[in-house]
C-alpha cells in the first residue's frame, strides 16, 4: 500500500515517542492515523503497520479486533456514536438513538457485537452505540465525527443533524 | 477566591472548595499557556526544581493525598515503591482513560486547564526520576488529545519541558498516547499492555506491580489525572497545610460527579468528608425531581456497590459507634468503605422511586459484558451470563431462581480474576439483587412444571414404559 508522504512522516514521528527497541508501542497511534485517513482499518492498513513496526500482521490484527474504537468496516461520511451507558440511558439515550435512526434512515436490525456499525443506504451517516463517553452529567451525549454534543434529547436530533450535510 | 468570576449559570456552589477546578468555567479563561502563566502557572514547577526529589515525595506523603482514580491508594506511598537500587529508566503515566460510568471530571481538566495537569506531571516526574511520561487519553476525547498536544508544545517553547528544564539538569518529555475505546485500559496494568501495543490484558500482581515491573518491565508510576493535579497544590501549600483540608486520613478536595435523577447534575469540588450524601443531593444538586423520593445511590462509579435509601449503616470512629442513614454518610473514602461500598472515582449516580432496579442493573451488566477483556474465564463468561439473565428478566421471561443464579454468578467472579474488573462487574449484581429483591422478583414467574411435552415425545415415553 502506498500512503501519502506526510502520513509516513507522521508515523515516523509517533514511533520516535517510544524507546528504540519498543516501536510496537506505536501500533495504536499508527492505526489511528490510518483510520483517520481511510475511515476504517483495512487489511492493507494492517499489513502496512506490521511492516512499518517490524511485526507480524497478526500482532496488529489482534489489536484491531480488540478495541471498539478501531473500525473494521466502512462508516458513513458522518459517524455517530451515541452513549448507551447508565446515566445517558436514564436521560433517554435509547430514544435519542431511535430518532437518529429515523432521521438518517438507518436500520440497526442487523447490528451485533462483532458488527456494531449500521450505515444509511446513501452512505452519508453511520451509527453505533458507544459505552460511556464520560459526560454523565449532561446526558444523553453523542459524538458525530470528532464533534461532541451534550443533552441531545430525541426532540433535538432533527435540528442537530441538519448541521451535517 | 471571591475575586474569581465564573461564566453565568456555571458558578460554583457555595459549598464547593475550588482548587483543581479553580479555572473550570472561569470567565475570560482559556486553555492557553498565556492564561495559565498570567495566573501564576508553572510557579510550583520552579519551586519544586529547587527541592530534592525525595523532599517532594515526602511532602506528598505528608499531604495524605490518596489516588482519585478509584482505589484511593496513597499517592506518595505508591511513589515510594520504586526499588531503591533501580538502574532502569523510570516512567510516569497519566491515566486519562476516564471511563468508569458516572465519572466525568478529567474531561474538564484536560479541556479547560491542560497546563495544570502538565505542571503536576512534571513535578511528579522530577520526584520519581522519570524522564519520559505518557498521557494515556481515551479515544473518545479527540479534542482533548489535540488540546494536550498543543499545550505540550506551548510548554516546550517556554522551556518547561524538554532538555534542561528552566536551566536545570532535569530533562523530561511528555507524549500523548490515545487509547481506542476499551474500559479495561483504565486498569493500570492493562493500560501498560495497551501502551506497549498489545491487547490490554491486565497483568497479575504480584509480581507485576508497575512501580517495580511496569512499562517495558521498568519501574512505572501510573496516576490519575486529578491526583497529578493535586501534586501541584501540595507543593504550593506544603504537605502539612494540604493535609488540613478535608478530614484526617481523607485529605484535600475531590471532584464529585453527580448524574441521574437530580435537578442539577454536574461536577462539584468539595473538601473530602466535609459534606454528606444528603447535603450533596438536596442542597448542592437541588434535590430530586418534583414529587419523587430517593430510592438508591451508586456512590463511586458504576462498579461501586449500590446504597439503598432505606438502609442503616453502622459507622465506627475510634471507640465510638453510631448508626446513620444514607443522607448522613460523609463523602469520603473510609466511611464509604464502612458502608460496604466505595468512594471510587467520585461518580455519584442518583436513582429515584420511578426507577426499576432490574432495568438499571441490566444496563450496567451490558456495559461490563461488553468491556470484559476476556482473559479470565469467570469474568469473561460470568459477565455475559449476568447480562443474559437480566436481559431476559426485563423482557418478561425471568424465573424465580434467576435471583439466586445471579448472586451465585457474582459470588463466583469476585476474587477469582487477575484484575479488579471481576469485582467491578460482580458488585453491582450482588448488591442490587441483595438490596432490591422485590424489583427483580416482579420480573419473574414460575414456569409451569406440568407443561405438556410435545405429543411425539409423550408417545415415545409411553412406548418405553410398556
Amino acid at each position: 500500500m502506498d500512503i501519502p508522504k506526510e502520513l509516513d512522516e507522521k508515523a515516523d514521528d509517533y514511533i520516535s515517542h517510544y524507546p528504540e527497541d519498543q516501536a510496537r508501542s506505536a501500533t495504536l497511534p499508527l492505526l489511528h492515523l490510518l483510520q483517520e485517513e481511510y475511515g476504517f482499518i483495512t487489511e492493507d492498513s494492517i499489513a502496512w503497520v506490521a511492516n512499518k513496526l517490524n511485526l507480524e500482521p497478526i500482532n496488529v490484527l489482534e489489536v484491531v479486533t480488540f478495541y471498539p474504537g478501531l473500525r473494521q468496516s466502512a462508516p458513513g461520511k458522518y459517524h455517530i456514536r451515541v452513549c448507551r451507558t447508565l446515566s445517558c440511558a436514564m436521560a433517554g439515550c435509547y430514544e435519542t438513538m431511535d430518532k437518529f435512526c429515523e432521521v438518517t434512515g438507518i436500520d440497526r436490525s442487523n447490528v451485533s457485537h462483532h458488527n456494531p456499525i449500521a450505515v444509511s443506504e446513501d452512505g452519508k451517516f453511520s451509527i453505533e452505540f458507544a459505552e460511556c463517553l464520560a459526560s454523565c452529567g449532561t446526558g444523553p451525549v453523542c459524538l458525530i465525527g470528532d464533534d461532541f454534543h451534550e443533552s441531545v434529547k430525541a426532540s433535538d436530533v432533527e435540528k442537530l443533524i441538519k448541521n451535517y450535510d | 477566591m471571591a475575586a474569581l468570576k465564573y461564566i453565568k449559570g456555571k458558578q460554583p456552589h457555595k459549598r464547593e472548595y475550588r482548587m483543581i477546578f479553580r479555572n473550570v468555567d472561569r470567565q475570560g479563561w482559556d486553555e492557553s499557556i498565556k492564561s495559565y502563566i498570567s495566573d501564576g502557572g508553572y510557579k510550583e514547577l520552579k519551586k519544586a526544581l529547587k527541592m530534592k526529589p525525595q523532599e517532594i515525595t515526602d511532602e506528598v506523603k505528608a499531604s495524605g493525598l490518596r489516588g482519585r482514580g478509584g482505589a484511593g491508594f496513597p499517592t506518595g506511598v505508591k511513589w515510594g515503591f520504586i526499588p531503591p537500587n533501580n538502574t532502569k529508566p523510570v516512567y510516569l503515566i497519566c491515566n486519562c482513560d476516564e471511563s468508569e460510568p458516572g465519572t466525568f471530571k478529567d474531561r474538564y481538566i484536560v479541556h479547560q486547564d491542560p497546563h495544570q495537569l502538565i505542571e503536576g506531571m512534571l513535578i511528579s516526574c522530577y520526584a520519581v526520576g522519570a524522564k519520559v511520561a505518557y498521557i494515556y487519553i481515551r479515544e473518545e476525547f479527540p479534542e482533548g488529545a489535540k488540546i494536550l498536544e498543543k499545550a505540550i508544545e506551548e510548554a516546550r517553547a517556554k522551556k518547561f519541558l524538554g532538555k534542561n528544564i528552566l536551566g536545570t539538569k532535569f530533562n523530561c518529555e511528555i507524549y500523548v498516547h490515545r487509547g481506542a475505546g476499551a474500559y479495561i485500559c483504565g486498569e493500570e496494568t492493562g493500560l501498560i499492555e495497551s501502551l506497549e501495543g498489545k491487547r490490554p490484558y491486565p497483568r497479575i500482581k504480584p509480581p507485576y506491580f508497575p512501580a517495580a515491573l511496569g512499562l517495558y518491565m521498568c519501574p512505572t508510576i501510573v496516576n490519575n489525572v486529578e491526583s497529578l493535579c493535586h501534586v501541584k497544590h501540595v507543593i504550593a501549600m506544603g504537605g502539612k497545610k494540604y493535609s488540613q483540608i478535608g478530614t484526617p486520613r481523607n485529605t484535600g478536595t475531590r471532584i464529585l460527579c453527580v448524574s441521574g435523577d437530580v435537578v442539577n447534575p454536574g461536577y462539584f469540588e468539595i473538601e473530602v468528608g466535609k459534606i454528606t450524601m444528603g447535603e450533596l443531593i438536596y442542597e448542592v444538586c437541588g434535590g430530586l425531581k418534583k414529587g419523587r423520593k430517593l430510592k438508591a445511590v451508586i456512590p463511586g462509579g458504576s462498579s461501586a456497590k449500590v446504597l439503598s435509601a432505606d438502609e442503616r449503616y453502622t459507622i465506627r470512629d475510634g471507640e465510638s459507634e453510631k448508626v446513620i442513614g444514607i443522607d448522613d454518610i460523609p463523602m469520603d473514602f473510609d466511611t464509604m468503605a464502612q458502608c460496604g461500598s466505595m468512594a471510587g472515582s467520585g461518580g455519584v449516580i442518583v436513582m429515584d422511586d420511578s426507577r426499576d432496579m432490574a432495568w438499571i442493573l441490566n444496563n450496567i451488566n451490558t456495559f461490563y459484558a461488553h468491556e470484559s477483556c476476556g482473559q479470565c474465564t469467570p469474568c469473561r463468561e460470568g459477565s455475559l451470563w449476568m447480562k443474559k439473565i437480566t436481559d431476559r428478566m426485563v423482557s418478561g421471561s425471568g424465573v424465580p431462581s434467576d435471583l439466586k443464579t445471579l448472586t451465585s454468578i457474582g459470588d463466583n467472579i469476585a476474587g477469582r480474576t487477575i484484575c479488579a474488573f471481576g469485582e467491578a462487574c460482580a458488585w453491582p449484581t450482588q448488591s442490587f439483587v441483595a438490596k432490591f429483591p422485590e424489583d427483580f422478583k416482579k420480573h419473574t414467574k414460575p414456569r409451569n412444571a406440568k407443561k405438556e411435552l410435545n405429543p411425539e415425545s409423550k408417545i415415545a415415553a409411553a412406548g418405553l414404559s410398556r
